[in-house]
């Protein structure tokens, strides 16, 4: 079977890109397959990669507060890319009051600040490619 | 070495890779190289400090980081840590504004005022900036990309108010090398960015020579996986390659190396970052003075804020940091730093709120007032340890220094991600050890609450509505602007961007006419055109 393959993108402008490459490290050490997008992605630019790459996983890494309004924005593209049965994730610096907000998005791992990667390791490989 | 300590010890290494011996004696001062570079305060090679009375007769400045939201709401932050006893500025700026976008861009939407304080032309500096005396408080702008516009909007401003260019003091950030590395608020590629800072280096010099146009930064480096002896040599390496751009044009180096200052991070191993900072200030003399030939005790000066620490602050038991942010800062008070800041306890959550960043303030205020901290330069000098570790910092410095050079040098580097992708591995390994254990983590790898959820910090709120309100704002200025003017100020910049001239003057004459940040940005982008980031693991 091919590695899980997982699109790990930084939406928006943030510039703090030291947790997104720890955690890519981490995936790719795991034996995932790992494209990582570089700096400020539009929602645009995360659903066409998306599509593109015909990623298992979607991941965000967000650290500058702007995630809720990011994922309100690539929720209806990833939907009209045909990407609802991939995984969607997001990490960073997340307050706990959006957590509801993000699963209700359709983000169903949500990793913010103190995750362990092997945390989320684990989750993506049990639950990607099950949808 | 001390052998009657040695036998069934473990070893323990720095961070840096220095081992660490468990007693220390003259022998090994001598064994490092002796104590012929201690010298005295204010005297060449500066180790123990830059200035002969220190603290006694000047405290450490202090300057937490703050703005959010618009200017007017940001002005009122600023009067309330002045209120509270902080004298100087240091001025957050919301993505937007440091990329190089205005607040009507769509590419900016979600992010107006979440980080930091809006600015779109010259009257949001009128507003954020209103009512406070420029001589008695200075300001730094934590701006890199777009930097060469807030410096000549902050000179437009001070010279509108009728401050003498000559006698105004301040400081920008202005250090685009660091942000390739880490912080990424990079707008052109990495030729023409170093260019532009050589420009505010060249027209400061000239026009405002009191003004610090560069705030060069060990510290994001060091934030994005750098050990403390990296941090300073990569540091100077960057400071080394802007020194080179601005002699290319025909400076003396005593002509603006006494403004080149330095931003480095203080969290870690205590005497390691103590003695990082007394070696890396008789290096950087010596490397002004042997390499460049300067004359000038100031331009040897290494001049610095030494704060922050965020990388060091924990998510888990969030008030641990206060402590923490207590220790940070009696190592900068140690080092001799010129200025200090401290991340505040919350910062792993939000944008420090007014009691947050209070703490902060009162943590330096408590150092400065209470703990006998200004009273003596150097208090740490000879010390067996101290001086042994210095000399050994020192000589880690020169020996990353040197590989760097060999490799190429650090602009080469940089732009091809090589220095990011070492810095990023070592964070990996870092994050590795902190989740096994192997590097110890109080609350978070030790003494871990059962129950998180009982976490003390408030959320600094984001106004959905400032976005809208500066958006307004902004149509106001084009509403009213003489547009002719502005045009031709573009123009200016777009030509002046071409012919490679120092873009400076063209810059301070679009400001003044109101042009925008993303206005002049995109004439700039023009000519420039954009970083495109090399993606290397």
């Amino acid at each position: 079977m091919k590695p899980i393959k997982v699109l790990l993108a930084k939406p928006g402008l943030d510039g703090h890109d030291q947790g997104a490459k720890i955690v890519a490290r981490a995936l790719m050490e795991a034996g995932f397959e790992v494209i990582y997008t570089g700096l400020r992605q539009t929602p645009e630019a995360v659903a066409r990669m998306s599509l593109e790459e015909d990623v298992d996983v979607i991941a965000l890494s967000s650290m500058a507060g702007s995630h809720v309004h990011f994922c309100k924005k690539l929720k209806p593209l990833l939907e009209a890319g045909g990407l609802t049965d991939k995984l969607w994730l997001i990490g960073g610096c997340l307050p706990q009051q959006d957590h509801a907000t993000l699963h209700d998005l359709g983000f169903k791992g949500i990793f913010p600040t103190g995750s362990k990667l092997d945390a989320i390791v684990d989750y993506i490989r049990h639950n990607a490619r099950t949808a | 070495m001390n052998e009657r300590a040695k036998p069934e010890l473990k070893p323990v290494v720095n961070e840096s890779g220095i081992e660490v011996n468990p007693l220390y004696t003259e022998e090994d001062v001598e064994k490092s190289g002796g104590t012929k570079l201690v010298g005295l305060p204010g005297e060449y090679p500066f180790t123990r400090g830059i200035h002969r009375l220190m603290y006694r007769k000047q405290p450490w400045t202090m300057r937490q980081y703050a703005g959010f939201g618009n200017p007017a709401e940001t002005n009122q932050r600023f009067k309330y840590l002045i209120a509270n006893g902080q004298t100087g500025l240091n001025v957050a700026f919301d993505l937007p504004t440091q990329i190089g976008l205005d607040s009507d861009d769509p590419l900016a939407e979600g992010e107006i005022g979440r980080v930091g304080m809006s600015v779109d032309t010259l009257r949001d500096f009128e507003v954020a900036f209103d009512g406070i005396d420029l001589d008695e408080i200075t300001v730094s702008l934590t701006v890199n990309g777009a930097a060469a516009i807030l410096i000549a909007m902050y000179l437009a401003m001070a010279e509108k108010r009728g401050y003498d260019l000559a006698q105004l003091r301040g400081t920008a950030q202005n250090d685009i090398l660091k942000e390739f590395i880490g912080r990424g608020t990079w707008v052109y590629p990495v030729e023409p960015s170093i260019k532009l800072v050589g420009d505010t280096i060249e027209y400061c010099a000239e026009h405002a020579p009191r003004y610090s146009p560069v705030s060069v930064c060990g510290y994001h480096i060091r934030e994005s996986g750098a050990t403390p002896a990296q941090e300073m040599a990569y540091a100077f390496c960057i400071a080394k390659a802007y020194a080179d751009e601005v002699l290319k044009r025909g400076l003396h180096i005593d002509e603006f190396a006494g403004r080149l200052s330095y931003n480095f991070n203080i969290f870690g191993n205590i005497f390691e970052q103590v003695c990082k900072f007394r070696a890396g200030r008789s290096l950087w003399a010596k490397i002004m003075k042997e390499e460049y030939g300067a004359e000038k005790p100031g331009s040897m000066w290494l001049r610095m804020i030494a704060g922050g620490g965020g990388g060091g602050l924990t998510f888990e038991q969030p008030e641990l940091n206060i402590v923490r942010g207590a220790y940070y800062a009696l190592i900068s008070a140690l080092s001799g730093a010129q200025t200090m800041a401290l991340c505040s306890y919350d910062e792993a959550y939000t944008i420090p709120t007014e009691y947050s960043a209070r703490i902060s303030l009162r943590t330096m205020q408590i150092l400065i007032e209470e703990m006998g901290l200004t009273e003596t330069a150097d208090p740490l000098a000879g010390s067996y340890y101290v001086e042994t570790m210095t000399n050994q910092m020192r000589d880690k410095i020169v020996e990353i220094m040197a590989e760097t050079d060999a490799e190429g040098g650090i602009v080469k580097l940089v732009s091809e991600g090589i220095i990011q992708a070492r810095v990023s591995a070592q964070a990996y390994r870092m994050q590795r050890d902190i989740e096994s254990g192997r590097f110890p983590k109080v609350g978070v790898n030790r003494y871990r609450n059962e129950r998180e959820e009982d976490r003390p910090v408030e959320f600094h709120p984001y106004k959905e509505e400032d976005a809208r309100v500066q958006i307004e704002r902004l149509q106001l200025v084009r509403a009213e602007r003489d547009q002719a003017n502005v045009d031709q100020a573009l123009t200016r910049v777009h030509r002046d961007a071409e012919a490679g001239a120092n873009l400076m003057p063209a810059i301070v004459e679009a400001v003044k006419a109101y042009a925008s940040v993303g206005e002049i940005t995109h004439e700039m982008v023009k000519i420039y055109g954009r970083y495109r980031e090399p993606i290397r693991f």
